[in-house]
């Protein structure tokens, strides 16, 4: 293969220029990151442009990387709850039911989860997917220059952030869901709550679709920006609405059903042209749809316990714990050994903010897990950028990180 | 649906194939590895397969493996082959996936890359590559990712100690 220059300048030095009038030009090398405003997370990528295109982008991810996979071999299947928080930060709850899932899988608890549990669960992963796609719509938008949606939606996000305060107690990093059910109730008139909050969010999803939709400098830089076609992103293994952008109709939650999510009616939109514009448009749909099966779990909710009634996974109650010796062991080795999982593997995966985020757990019958493997979104999704960006100018990076919506957390595991 | 697959693999494949096993309700397929190519462009092109999604690619280290509650014939030992690379592939056109997996040997670890036939294993044969230290031959650009080029030694091998450090600016004081 020829050097880069002599590929895309067809000379290697000033002196081989073909005609006197053309000027003589370089590639150049710029460092885009890994702390740069328009990057989302910490990644750097290293840019050889000709004049204002990009020849080659070179995307390093790893500067937030915390060895989750690591720490999870000598952590309980409990203490991974908070690890999974800080995959993708923007939506932990989805972390925290992937997770629960696979280890239910292995314990052989899929499917046989109390059925309020599961609906607080599609209501908390509802809830967590909405904040973010407010966020990457909004801070992509911020990022071209349109710093009112962005001001909208976050006030919009931290109206459920504050829901899910109420709930789980943390803002961002709740760890509420456990192995076998979740970690409380919710509060007394908190779908109450959270229905007014719905229908103030569709105020909010009116105002920026208003403000952007229309916005001819929003469209020239998002449209025809970072196209993907659809055989493209199926080789890639890309999920979620980036490959839904590009025209592939798939989403976990409809093709290969978990939790209760057969039991609401919803559509998934599929974009035509991959570009970043679609990209958005899925996003904002999603959200609406999102906001669709909120209202349906609101309305059927049942009542019940939350927890899995399994003295494998389950804590015993408190005051049992308090006052019988028997609880108060059961308590003690449920903390200090944590859950035993049967020797086994599995891979169980949930429609995330992102795409599929899998969990491939290998237990091998203690406490803690032999492995367990994520499979990030924004991992995946990340690995297309450096074809996207070639051939497109500097400015037009910032828009197709933004779409990609990598979350440095999830991606660096 | 899904036996289906794993029954069509070894009548078409039997000879490659060491054995297939169910794993909660996961298909599994333990492939030789000389003939991981050709198992694998089969999946993905032969009409009833349709493997076109690659999903994940990574590896188990088997180093400390001593299931609790299992006979001891089921723990490592030494002289069998320390790691498996597990590859999940996914059919979008029949919803069916599978598990391929590779059996290596500690000395020789080492397989074939599966990126020129699915362009989304590239990075994740390089995290693969840069946790394990399993080479994949023919991988266009086989850096690691996540650890910077001067980590010595791959993290989540099994006798990679958890609290080791590797500062990349010296610093006597962390030594």
């Amino acid at each position: 293969m020829p050097d880069l220059k002599t590929l895309v300048l067809g000379r290697k030095d000033a002196q081989d220029l073909d005609t006197e009038t053309e000027l003589p030009h370089e590639l150049m090398t710029v460092n885009m990151g890994p702390s740069h405003p328009a990057m989302h997370g910490t990644v750097r990528i290293v840019l050889t442009v000709d004049g204002e295109k990009v020849v080659k982008g070179d995307v390093q991810p790893g500067y937030l990387h915390r060895c989750f996979e690591k720490e999870s071999e000598y952590a309980t299947y409990t203490q991974i709850f908070p690890y999974t928080d800080r995959l993708n930060y923007v939506s932990p709850m989805i972390n925290n039911v992937g997770y629960a899932m696979a280890v239910e899988k292995l314990l052989g608890l899929t499917g046989k989860l109390p059925r309020r549990a599961e609906y607080i669960r599609v209501i908390v992963s509802e809830v967590s997917r909405v904040t973010d796609h407010l966020t990457c719509v909004g801070a992509s938008a911020m990022e071209l220059g349109a710093f009112g949606p962005f001001l909208f939606f976050l006030k919009a996000r931290e109206w459920l952030y504050g829901l899910l305060e109420k709930v789980s107690g943390a803002r961002l990093t709740h760890s509420y869901v456990r192995v076998g059910g979740v970690n409380k109730d919710l509060p007394d008139g908190w779908t109450g709550e959270l229905a007014l909050t719905l229908e103030q969010i569709d105020g909010v999803i009116v105002e920026v679709e208003g403000l952007l939709n229309g916005n001819r400098i929003f469209r020239d830089r998002m449209a025809g920006i970072g196209k993907m076609t659809r055989e493209d992103a199926i080789r890639w293994g890309q999920t979620g609405p980036i490959a839904r952008a590009c025209g592939v109709d798939y989403d976990v939650r409809r093709d290969h059903p978990y939790s209760v999510y057969p039991e609401f009616e919803f559509d998934v939109p599929v974009g035509t042209t991959g570009d970043c514009f679609d990209r958005y448009l899925v996003r904002v749909e999603e959200i609406k749809q999102s906001i669709r099966i909120l209202r349906q779990a609101i309305a059927k909710i049942p009542d019940g316990p939350i927890m899995v009634d399994d003295p494998r996974v389950a804590l015993p109650p408190k005051h049992e714990a308090y006052n019988t010796i028997e609880a108060m062991i059961r308590h003690f080795k449920h903390i200090v050994d944590g859950i035993k999982v049967p020797a086994g593997e599995g891979y169980s995966f949930v429609e995330g903010g992102n795409g599929e985020l899998g969990f491939f757990v290998v237990a091998d019958g203690t406490g803690r897990p032999y492995k367990c493997y994520c499979r990030s979104p924004s991992f995946v999704h990340l690995s297309t950028s450096e074809t996207l960006i070639t051939g497109h100018f500097i400015a037009d990076v910032v828009p197709i990180f933004g779409m990609i919506n990598m979350i440095g957390g999830e991606c660096d595991k | 649906m899904a036996k289906k697959v794993l029954d069509a693999l070894v009548a078409k494949h039997g000879a490659a194939i060491v054995k297939t096993e169910q794993i909660h309700g996961d298909e599994v397929a333990w492939v030789k590895r000389e003939a991981l190519v050709a198992v694998a462009t089969w999946l993905r092109d032969d009409a009833a397969m349709a493997f076109d999604y690659p999903v994940f690619v990574t590896a188990i280290d088997r180093l400390d493996w001593k299931p609790l509650n299992r006979p001891p014939s089921e723990a490592w030992t030494e002289g069998q082959p320390r790691f498996e690379v597990c590859v999940q592939l996914r059919s979008s056109k029949h919803k069916h996936r599978i598990r391929l997996k590779v059996a290596l040997a500690e000395n020789d670890a080492k397989l074939p890359s599966l990126t020129p036939l699915w362009a989304g294993f590239n990075w994740q044969e390089r995290e693969t590559f840069d946790m394990y230290g399993i080479k994949f031959e023919g991988h266009p650009d086989l850096r690691r990712i996540y650890m910077y080029e001067e980590f010595v030694g791959h993290p989540l091998r099994k006798d990679y100690p958890k609290d080791k450090r590797q500062p990349l600016v010296r610093r006597p004081d962390l030594a």
